[in-house]
C-alpha cells in the first residue's frame, strides 16, 4: 500500500459544509490503484458523503482488511484514524472498536475476497450483531493483488482474463445479509455516483450494520469481454429498483412523489430517506419478497441495485448489550474499580 | 496395619461420577478443614464430558503447609463402581477406603494392608429423601458426614457452612443437615472414630482465602478497569469469563441508569476474539481475551499484528495438555514457546507466569499496565491446575491509590501543541513511541497497519525505514525488561546448585526443597515470573555451576527459551520434566534431582 501525499489545492470558492470544511479536507493520500479502478470512484463518493454529512474528521474511524479495496482508507479522510487489519478480519476489529466507543462513525472497506472468502465468518457475525457501521464491499469478482484469480463473488460462466470459466456459484453478499437479519442492505455501482452517495450517507446514519455491496470493476484483471463484473456488462445489465433520496432533518421533502411509489423512512437522527421505486413490482419492506426478486432477476443476468432493504428498528450491538452511553473507553478508574473495601467484602465467600 | 496417629497431614481422594453433584459436597469438606485453620488444597480430575464418566477430587490437608499435589491417598472415598478396582489399588498402605455398602462389592477385590469401611449410603438416603435427585445428591453430603466423624472434624463448622450456603433455601438446608447427621452417626456407631488420621484446629488459614486462579484473574480484570472482553469458550479458560461476567453484573452496572459499564462478546472463534480485543484496545479501552493453547494457535496472526502495529492487548492462556486438542481437562506448561514467539516473522511477546491465584490477581492487573505501557500484547500463562483448582491463597488486597498506567497516550491539548504527530517516532529513546486514540483530535490521526511502515506511520518498502522500525521494537523489548516483574529468588552463597522454574511447579519444588533440606541437601531456587527475563535471571544463571530447570512439558521449553535468550552454556542446564497432564508432585523434583546427582553430573 504505497503512500504518496496528495498536494492540497483548494479553490477559495469551494463549497463548505457545516464545519466550514471543504470536500478537499476529507481527502487522503494519492491512490496507487490502477488508472480507472472502480475503487477510486467509490473513494470519491465516500469523500462526498462524509463531507456532505459534516462529520468531523476525527469523529470518523476507517477500517479495512487486505486487498486492493482495503488499501483505499489511505486515500480518504487523512485526519481520521485508520486501521488496516489482517485479511478478512476487519469486522472483528470494528466490533471491538465500536463496542467501546459508539460516538464515532465507522466505515469498513472490504473486498469480495476479503468479505466473502477468507472473512465470510466474521462478515456474517458482524451482520448478525448489527454492529453500527457502514460496511462497503468493493466487489470486482477477482483477486487483483495476486493477479486475477476468481473470487467467491464471481458469477457462473464469467470468464477470467485468460479465458478460464468460473463454474462455481457466487456468494451474494446482499442475499446473505437478507437471511442473516441485515438491517440495511444496498447494492450499487462505482460508476453511478448519483445513486451511491445518498446510499452511503444513509448507511452512515443508519443505526446498525449498513451493507453496501458495490460493483467496482477491476480494469486490469476483470474488465474484458466475458466478464460479468466489467464496466460494459454492468452498464448493460444494470437494473436500479430503488433510489434513495436523502433528506437531512433540517430540510423538508420538496420533491413530489407519486403515492405508492415513494416511501419515506426516518433514520434515528431525524434524517429522512425517501425510497423511490424505479423498478416495477419491487417491495422494499418485504424481506422474503426481496430475496425472491433479487434471486430471480440476478439469475436472469440483471444487476439489481438501490437501497434494497432498510429497517431502523432492530437494536444494534450497543442496545443489545445495554452499554453505557458514555463510551466504555472513556470511563474513569473511579467508575470501574470497586476499591479495597469491596474486595475485602466479596472475599467473604472465599473464606 | 499402621496405627501411628497422624494429625493434620492427610489426603482424601473422592472418586465420583461426573454430573452427580459431588462437587459441592467435596467443596464443603474442603471448606470445613479450611475453617478449622488447616491449610488445604483441592484438585479436581475431571473428564471432558458432561455426565457419566469418572471424576476424582483430592483434598490435601497439611498443617505444615505442603499444598502441592501428593500421590499418597490416605483416605479413599470410592463412590464409583466403575473405578473401584483402581481406587482400591491407589489407596496408600495403611490407608482407609470408604465405599457404599448398599450393594455388595466384588469380594475378589480386597487388600490386607488397608482398612475398608462400608457405609450403606444409598440405603440411608433412599430411606430418608423423597426424590431421586435428592437421593443422588445427598449421598455425597452423607459421605462428608462419615469423613467428619472419622477425622474428628468440628461438626459446628460444617453446620455453619451449610447455614451460609442455604441461607435462603430452608428445605435444602434441612436435607443437607440430615445427610450430614446420617453419615456422621453411622460412622460413630459402626467404626472406631476417629481414625489415626485426624484434623485438629490450627490457626494457619487466617488472612487466607480459597480461590481458583481463573476467578482471581477475572477479579484482576475487574480491578484493572477492563471494560471489554471477547472470547470463544474453551476449557480450561472458560471460567475466567464466567467469573468476570458475575463480577461485572455486581460491580459494573450503573446504579442510576442500569446501563453496563462493560461489554462481553462471545465471538464466533478465537480469530474474532483477538480481533475484537485489538479493536477495543486501539480505541482506548482495556480489553482482554481468555483462551487456551488451541486458541493461541488461532490468534497467532493477529498477535503478530498487535506486536508490529503496537496495540495493547491482554490474553490469558490457561494451558491444557497439547499437542492439538490434546487432553483438554489436564494440565501442562506446553505453550511457553508458542506464546513467546507467536506469529510469523520476528515476533516476540511479553509473558507473565503466575504460580497461584494470588499472583493471577496481581499479574492480571500488571498485564494491563504492561500492555498499555509497552503498547503490545501481553499473555498471562496460567494453567489448568492454577486456573481451575482450589488453592489456599493469601487474601487479596487492593491499593486504593492505584492509577492504571495508560502509557504514552497523547490527549487533545498535547496534540494541539504539536506541530505534527508521528506515530512511531521514538522521542524518548526507550523504544516506546506515543500513540493517540481515535476521536481525540484531527492532528492525532494515523493509519494503523500490519504492512511495512516507517517511523512516521506511513507505508514503506524501504529497507532502511523498515530496519528503523524493527530495530526500535527490539529496543522496546530491552525496555520491557525493566518493567516486567522480576523473578522470586531464594539464594544462599552456600549452595552451588540451583533450581529454576515457573508457574505451578512451585508447590512441588517448595515441598521437595524442604524435604531435601531436612536431609542436608540444599538448593537455591529462582522462579521466573515474566518473559523477557531480566538481569536477576542472568545473575542466577551466572552464580551456579549447575541449574535444574523444572517445567511441565516434554520438550524443555523454558530451558530452550533460556538458552535462546540468555548467556548460558547448555551443559550447565539440566531438565526435570513432568508432562503427563497431572499436576507435579514433590517426588518428580526429588527423583529428578537425585537421579542426576547419582549419575555424578551435579558438581
Amino acid at each position: 500500500m504505497s503512500y504518496i501525499s496528495k498536494p492540497k489545492i483548494s479553490h477559495p470558492r469551494l463549497p463548505k459544509n457545516e464545519l466550514g470544511l471543504t470536500a478537499r479536507d476529507y481527502e487522503g493520500g494519492m491512490s496507487t490503484l490502477c488508472a480507472g479502478c472502480g475503487h477510486d470512484s467509490i473513494t470519491g463518493a465516500i469523500v462526498q458523503a462524509v463531507f456532505e454529512l459534516s462529520i468531523p474528521p476525527h469523529g470518523l474511524a476507517k477500517l479495512s482488511g487486505i486487498g486492493c479495496s482495503s488499501k483505499t482508507p489511505a486515500y480518504f479522510a487523512s485526519e481520521s484514524h485508520g486501521f488496516n487489519s489482517v485479511h478478512g478480519r476487519m469486522p472483528s476489529v470494528a466490533t471491538g472498536a465500536n463496542a467501546v466507543n459508539g460516538q464515532l462513525k465507522y466505515i469498513g472497506v472490504s473486498g469480495d475476497g476479503d468479505t466473502l472468502s477468507i472473512g465470510v465468518g466474521q462478515f456474517i457475525h458482524a451482520v448478525r450483531r448489527n454492529v453500527n457501521m457502514l460496511y462497503i464491499i468493493e466487489n470486482n469478482g477477482v483477486y487483483g493483488l495476486t493477479k486475477g484469480q476468481f473470487s467467491a463473488s464471481a458469477d457462473i460462466g464469467s470468464k477470467a482474463k485468460k479465458g478460464e470459466e468460473n463454474l462455481q456459484p457466487p456468494i451474494d453478499a446482499c442475499l446473505s445479509a437478507l437471511t442473516l437479519g441485515g438491517t440495511f442492505i444496498a447494492r450499487s455501482f462505482s460508476g453511478d455516483r448519483d445513486q451511491l452517495v445518498p446510499i452511503l450517507k444513509a448507511g452512515l446514519i443508519h443505526n446498525g450494520f449498513a451493507l453496501v455491496d458495490i460493483i467496482s470493476p477491476c480494469v486490469t484483471f476483470n474488465d474484458h469481454e466475458g466478464s460479468t463484473k466489467s464496466y460494459e456488462f454492468t452498464r448493460q445489465h444494470y437494473h436500479p429498483v430503488i433510489h434513495a433520496d436523502f433528506v437531512p432533518p433540517s430540510e423538508e421533502i420538496k420533491a413530489k412523489y407519486e403515492e405508492g411509489e415513494a416511501m419515506p423512512v426516518k433514520l434515528h437522527d431525524g434524517t429522512q430517506i425517501v425510497l423511490r421505486k424505479v423498478g416495477k413490482g419491487y417491495d422494499p419492506t418485504d424481506r422474503g419478497a426481496i430475496f425472491h426478486y433479487l434471486d430471480e432477476h440476478q439469475k436472469a443476468g440483471e444487476i439489481v441495485t438501490g437501497l434494497l432493504y432498510v429497517d431502523e428498528a432492530p437494536p444494534d450491538l450497543h442496545a443489545v448489550n445495554n452499554l453505557s452511553s458514555t463510551p466504555l473507553a472513556s470511563l474513569s478508574n473511579d467508575q470501574l474499580c470497586p476499591g479495597n473495601a469491596a474486595l475485602q467484602k466479596l472475599q467473604a465467600r472465599f473464606r | 496395619m499402621s496405627a501411628k496417629p497422624t494429625v493434620n497431614e492427610f489426603m482424601v481422594r473422592l472418586a465420583n461420577v461426573n454430573g452427580t453433584g459431588s462437587a459441592s459436597a467435596n467443596a464443603l469438606l474442603m471448606k470445613a478443614l479450611f475453617r478449622m485453620g488447616l491449610p488445604v488444597s483441592g484438585k479436581n480430575y475431571f473428564p471432558s464430558n458432561i455426565q457419566g464418566l469418572p471424576t476424582w477430587y483430592e483434598i490435601r490437608a497439611s498443617g505444615s503447609g505442603r499444598l502441592g499435589r501428593t500421590r499418597r491417598v490416605d483416605i479413599m472415598v470410592a463412590m464409583n463402581a466403575e473405578t473401584y478396582r483402581k481406587d482400591l489399588a491407589d489407596t496408600a498402605s495403611g490407608g482407609y477406603l470408604i465405599y457404599d455398602s448398599t450393594w455388595p462389592r466384588n469380594t475378589l477385590l480386597s487388600r490386607d494392608d488397608i482398612t475398608i469401611l462400608g457405609v450403606p449410603l444409598s440405603k440411608m438416603c433412599n430411606e430418608n429423601f423423597p426424590t431421586a435427585r435428592a437421593r443422588i445428591l445427598m449421598k455425597n453430603v452423607a459421605y462428608v458426614g462419615v469423613i467428619a466423624a472419622l477425622l474428628d472434624l468440628e461438626l459446628d463448622v460444617i453446620k455453619r457452612l451449610l447455614n451460609e450456603t442455604f441461607r435462603d433455601k430452608v428445605s435444602l438446608l434441612d436435607a443437607n443437615q440430615l445427610a450430614i447427621d446420617l453419615g456422621y452417626n453411622y460412622a460413630r456407631d459402626n467404626f472406631t472414630c476417629p481414625l489415626p488420621f485426624t484434623a485438629k484446629r490450627l490457626d494457619k488459614t487466617t488472612n487466607h482465602i480459597v480461590m481458583d486462579g481463573n476467578t482471581a484473574s477475572a477479579l484482576g480484570c475487574l480491578y484493572a478497569g477492563a471494560t471489554f472482553g471477547a472470547w470463544y469458550p474453551i476449557t480450561p479458560s472458560t471460567s475466567i469469563m464466567d467469573a468476570f461476567k458475575r463480577f461485572c453484573e455486581q460491580y459494573r452496572k450503573d446504579p442510576a441508569s442500569g446501563e453496563s459499564n462493560y461489554c462481553i462478546v462471545q465471538a464466533e472463534d478465537e480469530l474474532a476474539a483477538i480481533g475484537m480485543v485489538l479493536g477495543a484496545s486501539w480505541n482506548g479501552a482495556r480489553a482482554f481475551t481468555p483462551t487456551s493453547g488451541p486458541g493461541i494457535s488461532l490468534m497467532s496472526e493477529f498477535l503478530g499484528y498487535g506486536y508490529f502495529a503496537e496495540i495493547p492487548a491482554v490474553l490469558f492462556d490457561v494451558q491444557r495438555v497439547g499437542p492439538s486438542t490434546g487432553m483438554p481437562t489436564r494440565t501442562q506448561q506446553g505453550d511457553i514457546m508458542s506464546c513467546a514467539y507467536a506469529s510469523h516473522g520476528d515476533t516476540r511477546h511479553v509473558l507473565l507466569f503466575p504460580a497461584n491465584p494470588e499472583e493471577c490477581f496481581y499479574q492480571a492487573v500488571q498485564a494491563f499496565d504492561l500492555a498499555e505501557r509497552l503498547q503490545t500484547p501481553v499473555i498471562v500463562l496460567s494453567d489448568l491446575d492454577i486456573g481451575m483448582n482450589d488453592w489456599m491463597t493469601a487474601e487479596l488486597k487492593w491499593d486504593d491509590s492505584y492509577q492504571p498506567d495508560r502509557g504514552k497516550v497523547l490527549d487533545a491539548d498535547q496534540l494541539k501543541k504539536l506541530e505534527s504527530f508521528h506515530r512511531y517516532l521514538d522521542t524518548d529513546g526507550d523504544g516506546i513511541a506515543h500513540r493517540t486514540l481515535p476521536g481525540t483530535h484531527p492532528k492525532g490521526a494515523y493509519f494503523t497497519r500490519g504492512s511495512g511502515h516507517n517511523m512516521f506511520g506511513k507505508y514503506t518498502e524501504s529497507a532502511s525505514e523498515y530496519l528503523q522500525v524493527v530495530d526500535r521494537l527490539r529496543r522496546k523489548w530491552e525496555t520491557a525488561k525493566t518493567y516486567v516483574p522480576g523473578p522470586v529468588v531464594d539464594y544462599s552463597e552456600k549452595n552451588r546448585i540451583g533450581i529454576l522454574s515457573l508457574g505451578s511447579c512451585d508447590g512441588a519444588i517448595q515441598e521437595a526443597r524442604s524435604g531435601l533440606a531436612a536431609k542436608g541437601e540444599s538448593f537455591n531456587y529462582l522462579r521466573v515470573r515474566a518473559f523477557p527475563f531480566n538481569d536477576d535471571v542472568q545473575k542466577f544463571l551466572d552464580a551456579h555451576d549447575r541449574i535444574y530447570v523444572v517445567e511441565q512439558n516434554r520438550d524443555a521449553q523454558l530451558k530452550s527459551l533460556l538458552l535462546l535468550e540468555m548467556d548460558v552454556e547448555s551443559k550447565k542446564l539440566s531438565s526435570i520434566l513432568h508432562y503427563n497432564g497431572l499436576p507435579m508432585v514433590a517426588e518428580n523434583v526429588v527423583d529428578g534431582l537425585q537421579q542426576d546427582i547419582a549419575k555424578g553430573r551435579a558438581a
